[in-house]
């Protein structure tokens, strides 16, 4: 039996590699929702993993409501994102600053 | 065995949601032969929900629906602020939709869909719900702010907002399952305990999962350092969606704190504290000292709800009753102003004509006197100026602040109030005497439009000659419903 | 009917402000006839309320009524209501204040006929209306507050009502910054009482006073102060600014630059005298300092006397009038300090009526005579507006205190307490009050001798235009002509002359200084009182006044020229106000000047402008820009600002 820190570590590992790819990416936006769909599933098996641990269904009734809302932001997020390369032209994260100040 | 859920508890919610999928279809159908019929379609729900919940204001609290949904007096008076605000800034936004070309039928059912959302998360009583009416109350809003597909700015301000606002509620999500780890319970009464006697190696988890949650929460409620969207999202947004954002979510985002620190974790009373201690000083600071250097008018009110988030939160620091009903009224009469502020920037933006700086608003006074006043009068009170409810409610939250004996706190606030003052008055300088260069015309208004200003901009004085009725209430619905 | 007593309350004070609103914020659209419609219903209506009020509580002796209108704020234990105190005493003033304002109204329908201002005239006089009724009503100091910046900022507001004058303008700046001064202290005094009584309700206040009587404060060290007499003379300083007492009294001359309605209603008949009613409200605070009366009663009768002198020398008609409008102040000042509270407020009253009379008739002759003021360009008007005349002449002789006119009886009241007080300045007091009525005749029939009796000095194009004024002129001063004799005859036993007057228990008199009783046990009887009033030294020397101005003015009419000559520092220092103007302006404008110039050109300009404005606020603004740069619009920059707060807060919590 896997204990039960080594999923935590995992999914901590995870939720830190999204925010690292966040942070550091820099070109594509696409990789940006990438990233957002990482941290959920680093959400994801933390709450798996402790539903397995305790035995209780309530963690996992959870992922599924959380699986469902990423489909719904990543279809937002794709719908801004073909709208914003009609306009634009580009993707790239770092030309998106014509709001500041 | 299980028995039935209490469906009438969720009355509002249950018709909101099945006037959206009306709404929906009748636009799909019935849009092109009826005209606006999406608007007042809408606008006949938001009614409707505004009176089932003022008929069962009073009426004892129940938790249904297995222990998630909590329908007591403190949902009940958010969620009729919230329906009643919505009712204004839907009123205030149809002209503008329909001149911008704006897809009408989708601004009224993603923004009815969004309150459906908001009136969940208020009632929430269990990390899912909340979560829940959390998304369906942001998902919604991004789609709202690049709802003008043509226009560069709007789909930057959504494509950020929508990061942004995954990242924030991932790092909610991710609190929320270390909550389930340590407590092994969602249910906010359930983790409450826990919370209660937890002893000290849980704890740390509890502080760690604390952090996340908050920053979930502050997200939303556009708390600095979690503040990033506010402006530009603000400022991209078409007016009348700023309209949308600056003033319900608010409430709603407030509703989520509370819950979150009242119901589910009143044990963490002593982490928590300091952490809304730094966000209040630094939203307050950074809001009121950036303001002063924008020249666009929907940037300052952006940075200005930031700082005005900060006084709201003073409320819950104080983590007394009278704190707690402090925040209610300071956020509920700060969704007031704001959909007062962005209500006449909306109107006026007409004819071809956007409100975007400051320098738009000049000579107002003479373009249209009565507007300017009431401008006047919204500015006021978001200044803290006395009569006004903005001024009355940042007494009762210093107050409650002074009554647990955080005067520094109270006096910080009190310095970055006066620095504040000076980008409100500013306003007022620029309606009243700036004479506008361009030769403008007149502001003329649609009556119903001049009556919802009217309306608005009275009870900003109103409420700040007569806050007692408004205050009982509050402090009311917090002894009774937490 | 204490019910009765709160609805009619309310509406007596919410009218005014009604009618001010609705006309004030149409005062570009509404013909005049609405505009004046509207306000004067407004002030009837608050009159014949205050007519019942009146005849409830002080006529048929109903318990005074306290209660709250509503909860302002509520924080803590200290609470911010608007509430009212219907007793005696608010309810005289009730009566006084609304009885004027309605007669000013319908005067100032014929007064300001031509004016291009006339809804904002009316809209503003209502609201005066409404904050002086706020004013006396409250149950609250600041209530009381509130209602005395209200009636300051009507006052400023409509001294400087023809702001396309200069003088107009000065006059109102004037009045404002004399003003300051005393509300200044007012407030300080406010701040004490919060400070040392915990509340700023009139009731609790008063129920603590005993217990505070001798609590001291070390102002200076080693020199313990009672704190009453603290609080008193604070209060009292800003019953000085906006009574216009000496010296703070230079800014009434000034206000003159007003209309003449506004100078009957605001600068005679009402808002002056909210110093001389505030400082019988706060009575039982004042009784138990001998200090804080002494001080009252010394000022009170230096102003009588000192600013009567003044009144001599002038020639306009509306500041003669000003001038007497400060003596007789002084009068009412020196009757609360003498603890005849009763005998003040009867003075208030009766002068409302006959001051206003004087002023509206002034405003009559000023009319006819196409807005000259000056009166030795006048001149036996009283062929020409005989109304008028007579009705002055009334006014006049109730002023002088000529039995049995109104004025006779309250004033002969104050000296005869002034007389039988016994607290240090007394016996001075008393002697400038004898021969401030001696001033009093001679000024007052000064100005009736020189305006309606000798030749007449008028252009002779004038002559031939000059007439009556209008029937709304008129009216006001016929009926306010009717109080101006007989008030003091009805009124005299009742409210002064009786144990326990009228005015009750509204006012607090210390059982050593109870003058009023030693008047009321040596009553002779409202009319025997005529009589003996013949006898008494006030009355002599009132006649002696007027025997004097007749001398001079009508039989030797050269006789003012050569004692002019003769005595010229005396005139002058008379024309030059007794030096206070000029005091003034050698200690407050050019020392104040001099200081303030380095208070600009040191403190303001190069520390506070430029170190702590220009620090803070330039500094603001530089941390501003600053930090607006922190928005870069970069995603990944804010996307890394909330991680950093995350991580911060983790770190912060976890590691301390």
């Amino acid at each position: 039996m896997i204990p039960l820190s080594h999923f935590l570590i995992v999914g901590a590992i995870l939720f830190g590699l999204s925010l690292a790819g966040i942070i550091l990416n820099r070109k594509n936006l696409i990789v940006l929702l990438m990233c957002v769909e990482l941290m959920l599933l680093a959400v994801n098996t933390n709450f798996i993993a402790f539903s397995q641990f305790f035995g209780s269904t309530e963690g996992e009734t959870f992922v599924f409501f959380i699986l469902a809302v990423a489909a719904v932001e990543s279809a937002i997020g794709l719908a801004i994102l073909v709208v914003m390369f009609r306009n634009r032209g580009t993707i790239n994260v770092s030309e998106l600053d014509s709001l500041k100040g | 065995m299980q028995t039935l859920p209490v469906f009438s508890a969720a009355s509002a919610e249950i018709l909101t949601g099945i006037m959206i999928c009306v709404t929906l279809l009748a636009q799909t159908f019935l849009g092109d032969k009826v005209k606006q019929i999406a608007y007042y379609l809408v606008q006949i729900s938001l009614v409707a929900a505004f009176i089932l919940l003022a008929r069962e204001l009073y009426d004892p609290a129940i938790i249904t629906f297995s222990g998630m949904f909590d329908d007591d007096a403190f949902s009940r008076l958010l969620k009729l602020s919230i329906c009643a605000v919505s009712f204004f800034v839907f009123l205030y936004s149809r002209e503008y939709i329909t001149e911008k070309n704006m897809p009408s039928g989708e601004y009224y059912i993603l923004g009815l869909s969004s309150i459906l959302g908001m009136l969940v998360l208020v009632s929430s009583y269990n990390f899912l719900t909340l979560f829940m009416g959390l998304e369906l109350f942001s998902l919604p809003v991004y789609a709202m702010v690049a709802l003008q597909r043509k226009s560069v700015i709007n789909t930057e301000a959504a494509m950020k907002y929508f990061i942004v606002g995954a990242i924030g509620s991932g790092m909610l999500l991710y609190g929320i399952s270390m909550f389930y780890g340590a407590t092994q319970s969602l249910n906010f009464a359930d983790v409450a305990k826990v919370v209660a006697d937890s002893s000290a190696p849980q704890s740390m988890l509890l502080v760690f999962a604390l952090v996340f949650v908050v920053s979930g929460v502050a997200f939303k409620l556009g708390a600095v350092p979690f503040h990033m969207w506010v402006p530009d999202v603000y400022d991209g947004a078409p007016t009348a969606v700023t309209l949308f954002i600056s003033s319900a979510p608010k409430i709603a985002a407030m509703a989520m704190a509370l819950r979150i620190f009242v119901d589910a974790l009143p044990g963490l009373v002593l982490q928590w504290q300091p952490i809304l201690i730094v966000l209040a000083i630094f939203s307050m600071a950074l809001g009121n000292i950036v303001a002063i250097a924008q020249s666009n008018i929907k940037r300052m009110l952006a940075y200005s709800s930031i700082a005005h988030i900060g006084y709201a939160l003073l409320g819950v620091i104080a983590a007394t009753d009278e704190g707690y009903s402090t925040a209610i009224f300071y956020i509920i009469s700060y969704a007031i102003m704001t959909s007062g502020a962005f209500g006449l920037l909306t109107v006026m933006s007409r004819n071809g004509v956007e409100i975007e700086n400051i320098a738009d608003l000049q000579g107002l006074s003479d373009r249209n006197p009565w507007l300017a006043f009431m401008m006047l009068l919204v500015i006021f009170s978001m200044a803290g100026i006395p009569p006004f409810v903005g001024f009355m409610a940042k007494v009762a939250v210093l107050e409650a602040l002074i009554s647990v004996h955080l005067v520094w706190l109270a006096a910080l606030a009190l310095l970055f109030a006066i620095i504040g003052v000076y980008y409100y008055i500013r306003v007022i300088k620029v309606m009243y005497f700036d004479s506008s260069k361009a030769k403008q015309q007149a502001v003329n208004l649609p009556l119903d439009k001049n009556i919802a200003i009217s309306v608005n901009g009275l009870a900003v004085l109103v409420l700040g000659i007569f806050p007692g009725s408004l205050f009982g209430l509050c402090l009311s619905v917090v002894h009774t419903g937490f | 009917m204490e019910q009765t007593i709160h609805t009619l309350t309310l509406l007596a004070v919410l009218a005014p402000l009604v009618g001010s609103i609705i006309v004030g914020l149409l005062c570009m659209r509404i013909p005049k006839i609405i505009a004046h419609s509207i306000t004067i219903s407004g002030v009837a209506i608050s009159f014949l309320c205050s007519c019942y009020i009146f005849d409830m509580i002080v006529l048929q002796g109903y318990p005074a009524v306290n209660f709250i209108a509503y909860d302002w704020v509520t924080s803590g234990s200290f609470n911010l209501d608007m509430g009212f105190l219907v007793d005696q005493l608010t309810s005289v003033m009730f009566l006084v204040v609304t009885f004027v304002s309605l007669l000013v109204h319908i005067y100032s329908v014929g007064y300001m006929a031509e004016d291009s201002g006339y809804a904002r005239f009316f809209s503003y006089m209502s609201l005066f209306t409404f904050s002086m009724l706020l004013l006396v009503g409250a149950n609250n100091l600041i209530q009381l507050f509130f209602g005395w910046e209200g009636v300051g900022l009507v006052s400023y507001l409509l001294i400087g009502f023809w702001y396309q004058k200069d003088s107009a303008a000065n006059g109102s700046f004037k009045a404002f910054l004399v003003n300051r001064v005393g509300d200044f202290a007012f407030l300080l005094g406010m701040a004490a009482i919060l400070d040392y009584f915990g509340t700023i309700n009139y009731a609790q206040i008063f129920a603590q006073a005993p217990t505070m009587a001798a609590t001291t404060i070390n102002i200076f060290p080693h020199s313990p102060w009672l704190v009453v007499t603290v609080i008193c003379i604070l209060l009292f300083i800003g019953a000085m600014g906006k009574s216009a007492q000496i010296p703070l009294h230079v800014w009434l001359p000034e206000s003159m630059e007003g209309p003449t309605p506004i100078s009957a209603l605001i600068h005679a008949a009402t808002m002056v005298t909210a110093g001389v009613f505030m400082i019988a409200r706060m009575s039982p605070l004042f009784e138990l300092s001998d200090v804080a009366l002494s001080l009252v009663l010394v000022i009170g009768a230096t102003t009588a006397l000192f600013t009567g002198l003044i009144a001599i020398v002038q020639t306009d008609i509306k500041r003669i009038i000003a001038y007497s409008t400060m003596s007789q102040l002084g009068y009412m000042v020196a009757a609360n300090g003498a603890s005849a509270f009763s005998a003040g407020i009867f003075h208030l009253l009766t002068h409302a009526c006959f001051k206003a009379l004087l002023f509206l008739a002034a405003g009559s002759v000023i009319i006819a005579m196409h807005h000259e003021q000056d009166i030795f360009k006048m001149g036996n008007l009283k062929k020409y507006i005989p109304t008028t005349y007579v009705t002055f002449l009334i006014g006049a002789l109730a002023l002088t205190a000529i039995p049995p006119f109104a004025g006779f009886y309250s004033k002969d009241a104050i000296i005869e307490a002034v007389s039988l007080s016994t607290i240090p300045g007394a016996t001075y007091s008393y002697f400038c009050l004898l021969l401030g009525a001696f001033v009093t005749g001679v000024y007052t029939f000064r100005l009736i001798f020189v305006v309606f009796h000798g030749e007449e000095k008028m252009s002779n194009s004038l002559r031939q235009v000059l007439h009556e004024s209008p029937k709304t002129v008129r009216f006001p001063l016929i009926i306010l002509a009717i109080p101006s004799v007989i008030i003091g005859a009805v009124l005299a036993k009742p409210m002064v002359y009786t144990m326990m007057g009228l005015l009750g228990n509204s006012v607090y008199v210390a059982s050593s200084h109870d003058v009023a009783a030693e008047l009321a046990a040596d009553f002779p009887g409202t009319f025997a009182i005529i009589f003996s009033g013949f006898l008494h030294a006030p009355f002599w020397f009132a006649a002696a006044g007027i025997f004097v101005s007749w001398y001079c003015y009508v039989k030797h009419p050269s006789l003012p020229v050569q004692v002019v000559e003769k005595a010229s520092w005396a005139y002058k220092a008379c024309v030059n106000k007794l030096g206070f103007d000029a005091f003034n302006n050698i200690i407050f404008v050019h020392g104040l000047k001099k200081f303030s110039d380095f208070l600009y050109y040191v403190t303001d300009v190069k520390w506070i402008d430029g170190w702590v404005v220009a620090g803070s606020g330039n500094g603001i603004v530089r941390i501003s820009n600053l930090a607006k740069k922190l928005q870069s619009g970069y995603l990944y920059h804010y996307a890394f600002a909330m991680i950093l707060g995350l991580f911060g807060l983790l770190i912060w919590l976890l590691v301390f």
